[in-house]
């Protein structure tokens, strides 16, 4: 049963990933590689259409997660405390930037607007790789001290960051050198896929630049994962144990490459469609083969005194799992039913259509 | 009280008013948009189906403005509390994640075809999306005051060794004594909400000589769903909720009433009063005798327990401010029936058009629902106090243990700002969806 509800969290909010993810894409290429106020109007209205719908994956999810994980939820978000209020604000600010922009036409107020977006976009990208980044590192469970816990076993705090910025002193803080490298290849992955998707939807002039930039991006991050990867075993030396256990599991890092290789060949590709499927592969298998790593852990504990988080040392009663099974059927019924909808909604390039603001 | 637990109070009661802003105009409207759709199928006059399709534009401003406040109500159960997440999460999180999964799914992907799809799929099809928008606003709502039922009156529960609730029965969730009432009461108070912010766009069309066909229709509409839900409101929604207090908190209800002391006999019905917390005892009040028995228990001589009769850790701790929120709430109650009987009765007179004085009042009259509406949840809110869950689980137990009230301050602050900006970006959307007007095709 936890089994169960752990896989469907993972692919809802996968989803919400790949889906909010090319919008935060959009906002860095808009950021730096917008240059005309055609290109720029054309590429906000590519992010601006639908941030709202895909925001639903993520209400649903965290909705999914407070049910099935009570103690996680409580515990996960009361000690990343301050970095998920500031994802929230991001959240709100950047949708605030898009609906403001083209209120008013002058040149300062769309300049402003532009770059908050671009900022926003660029933090929430950021924040979001360091969130995972994280999650892999662990945290001190417990806020333990000379052995002794100051909080119940389950509860943590995080600051923003520690002095040392290292992932290996028994505080360490939100950011640090491992969990920024995590953000930074969230960052170029979301701007590789916000790039495809730019080209996917839009007919705009950058569309052959963006092919370039995509390329150049693809090997940052390929050198960016190989850097991480060994860094990654310094921190969890048996982080890798998993894929031995049970080596189907090497298909999630199988399914990140061939994304990442796949966009290699960016410009010979013959469908727009296939550059975007490859950069949703490498958010898929990245997200899929962080999580495999961990499994059944949720999140690690760096000290030795209180165990890390299970799915089952924090789910739900398994009758509650159990009812919940029945409505999440319909649920799915009905998240079927939304994608279809969207996908009907969404085919063809924007520009060609007149979708005006709202 | 502690400065944590104050400013974690402060903070969700802060975020929470500002979310129900926008819930209580689009669960209403969406029922009258469905209405102006059906009249349209029914008589095939464009005008009903231009209104349709105006107020779907003010209800999608609406929308993702309640999307983005309440992600950040979501996450706070987390966040702020989270001792409570963690003891009753196996609950809550049931219903939280039924609105989440089941409700919203629905309300957004028909959402979408009503706005980008009536070419492609025809009238009957248009209506029945416009349908299963209101049937999903109307599922978020049940979910959310199931939610909040729960904590009012818990049901279906088993409290473990180690004290977390753990769900014993699913369908007591949902057969909650509590839920039925306030849900009535609530979907019809959000429903005077909506008619009247619809009969108040319709006064001002009529006032600028503006899109005055559209105006006669607004108002005419407004009017007369707003005289039907303000009387639902307060009968017998609003008295059934009140018998549901008295039964389930009686320390609330006490509280609200102003009731200090037990009398003997019939308990007076306080119209206007000052709670006085040092002299136990309303100042200035004009009050009318027995009638408060006889509300509640249709029996004159009945008596009622006053707050001595409470232990005070078990009193609501802010008794003056959920004694006026009451009042405030009944008190604007019976002012809006008064004006909305007024409205139909000119209409009927053929009077109402050119009655301008009225007008105004019925223009300017927006603000007051959603005071009426903020109200009364402060009554529920507060009057819950000093529990989380009613009678089981106290409020100061269920923050988080880890959050320092300075990082609460921190965050509340940040919160006051962005919504400040984000509250002059909704009047900017919707004044400018109101001044282009129904016939426009923008977007
Ligand atoms: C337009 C708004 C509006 C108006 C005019 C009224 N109410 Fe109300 N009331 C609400 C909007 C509301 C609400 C916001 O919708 C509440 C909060 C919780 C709920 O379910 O509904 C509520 C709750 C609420 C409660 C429950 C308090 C608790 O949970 O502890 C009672 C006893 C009443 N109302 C009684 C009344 C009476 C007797 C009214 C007489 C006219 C009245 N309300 C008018
Ligand atoms: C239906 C869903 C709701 C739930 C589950 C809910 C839950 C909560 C929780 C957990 C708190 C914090 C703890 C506390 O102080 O008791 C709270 C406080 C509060 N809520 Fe609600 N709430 C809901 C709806 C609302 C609405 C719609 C409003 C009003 C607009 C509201 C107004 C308040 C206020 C004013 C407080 C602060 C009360 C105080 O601290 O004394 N609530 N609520
Ligand atoms: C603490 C309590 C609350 C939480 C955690 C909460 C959570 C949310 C969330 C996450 C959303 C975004 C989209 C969605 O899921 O529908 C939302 C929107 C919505 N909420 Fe709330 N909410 C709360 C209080 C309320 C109350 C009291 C009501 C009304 C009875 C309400 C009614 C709605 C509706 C109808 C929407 C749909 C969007 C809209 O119509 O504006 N919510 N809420």
């Amino acid at each position: 049963m936890e089994i169960y509800w752990y896989l469907i969290i993972a692919v809802v909010l996968a989803i919400f990933f790949v889906l909010d993810g090319y919008d935060f894409g959009v906002g860095i290429i808009h950021l730096f590689f917008a240059k005309k106020e055609k290109d720029k109007l054309v590429i906000a209205k590519a992010a601006g259409l639908f941030w709202d719908s895909n925001e639903v994956w993520l209400v649903a999810g965290g909705g999914m997660l407070f049910m099935a994980f009570p103690t996680l939820y409580a515990s996960a978000f009361s000690g990343f405390y301050l970095p998920l209020i500031m994802i929230l604000w991001l959240i709100i600010f950047r949708a605030i930037g898009l609906e403001f922009r083209s209120q008013f036409n002058y040149n300062i107020w769309t300049i402003f607007w532009d770059k908050a977006f671009g900022v926003s976009s660029l933090l929430l990208a950021l924040f979001f790789g360091v969130a995972l980044g994280n999650v892999v590192r662990g945290v001190n469970l417990g806020g333990v001290e000379n052995g002794i816990s100051a909080f119940e076993p389950h509860f943590f705090f995080l600051p923003l960051w520690d002095s040392s910025f290292s992932p290996l002193t028994i505080h360490p803080g939100v950011l640090d050198w491992f969990t920024i490298v995590i953000g930074l290849i969230s960052v170029v992955t979301l701007a590789i896929h916000g790039a495809t998707w730019i080209i996917l939807k839009t007919n705009s002039s950058i569309n052959n630049k963006l092919k370039s930039v995509i390329f150049k991006l693809t090997i940052v991050l390929l050198i960016l994962t190989i850097f991480s990867l060994s860094i990654w075993q310094i921190i969890r030396p048996n982080s890798f144990a998993n894929f031995i256990d049970k080596p189907y599991l090497i298909l999630f890092p199988i399914i990140y490459f061939v994304g990442l290789f796949g966009l290699f060949f960016i410009k010979k590709l013959k469908k727009d469609i296939y550059a975007f499927t490859f950069s949703t592969l490498v958010i898929l298998g990245g997200i899929t083969s962080s999580l495999a790593s961990l499994f059944p852990v949720i999140l690690p504990s760096t000290n030795n005194i209180n165990k890390s988080l299970t799915i089952y040392n924090t789910a739900a009663s398994n009758y509650g799992l159990s009812v919940a099974v029945g409505w999440g059927t319909i649920g799915l019924i009905l998240l079927v039913v939304y994608f279809i909808v969207q996908k009907r909604i969404l085919t063809g390039k924007i520009d060609d259509m007149d979708y005006g603001n709202h | 009280m502690n400065d944590m637990l104050f400013y974690d109070r402060l903070q969700f009661a802060f975020t929470i008013t500002f979310h129900y802003i926008f819930p209580q105009l689009t669960m209403g409207l969406s029922l009258l948009i469905v209405y102006f759709k059906w009249k349209f199928l029914k008589t095939d006059i464009e005008k009903y189906n231009n209104a349709a399709k105006f107020f779907m534009k003010i209800f999608a401003i609406n929308f993702t403005m309640g999307v983005v406040t309440g992600i950040p109500m979501e996450f706070q159960f987390g966040t702020n509390w989270a001792k409570f997440s963690e003891l009753t999460g196996g609950i809550i999180g049931q219903t939280l994640a039924m609105e989440g999964v089941l409700a919203f799914f629905l309300e957004s992907s028909f959402l979408a075809l009503f706005i980008f799809g009536e070419k492609l799929m025809g009238q009957k099809l248009h209506f029945l999306t416009g349908f299963l928008v209101f049937l999903g606003s109307w599922l978020s709502g049940w979910f959310i005051l199931a939610t909040n039922a729960w904590m009012q009156h818990p049901v279906g529960y088993e409290i473990l060794e180690n004290g977390k609730f753990v769900l014993h029965n699913f369908l007591a969730i949902f057969n909650n004594p509590w839920l039925i009432p306030a849900y009535l009461h609530n979907q019809s108070a959000s429903l005077v909400t909506s008619s009247f912010v619809v009969a108040s766009i319709g006064a001002f069309y009529i006032l600028r000589n503006k899109n005055l066909e559209y105006g006669k229709l607004f108002l005419k509409t407004g009017i007369i769903f707003g005289l039907i839900a303000a009387l639902l409101v307060a009968f017998p929604t609003g008295d059934w909720n009140a018998k549901n207090v008295v039964k389930y908190q009686p320390a609330s209800f006490a509280a609200m009433e102003g009731v200090f002391k037990t009398e003997q006999g019939g308990a007076e019905i306080v119209l206007i009063g000052q709670p006085n917390m040092v002299a136990k005892k309303l100042d200035n009040k004009i009050a009318v005798p027995d009638v408060l028995s006889f509300l509640t228990y249709k029996d004159w001589n009945k008596q009622i327990k006053g707050m001595d009769q409470f232990k005070k850790e078990d009193l609501p701790d802010n008794i003056p401010a959920l004694y006026y929120a009451y009042h405030i709430m009944v008190g604007l109650g019976t002012i809006f029936i008064a004006i909305m009987f007024l409205a139909v009765f000119f209409l009927w007179r053929k009077k109402l058009f050119t009655l301008k004085p009225l007008l105004w009042v019925i223009m300017f009259l927006v603000p007051f629902p959603y005071i009426a509406n903020l109200t009364g949840w402060y009554v529920a809110e507060l009057g819950r106090q000093p529990y989380l869950v009613y009678g089981l689980l106290r409020t100061s137990v269920g923050m988080s243990p880890t959050v320092s009230s300075g990082n609460t301050l921190f965050t509340l602050l940040g919160f006051v700002g962005l919504y400040m900006v984000l509250g002059l970006l909704f009047l900017v959307l919707v004044g400018k969806t109101i001044h282009q007007g129904p016939t426009s095709k923008k977007l």
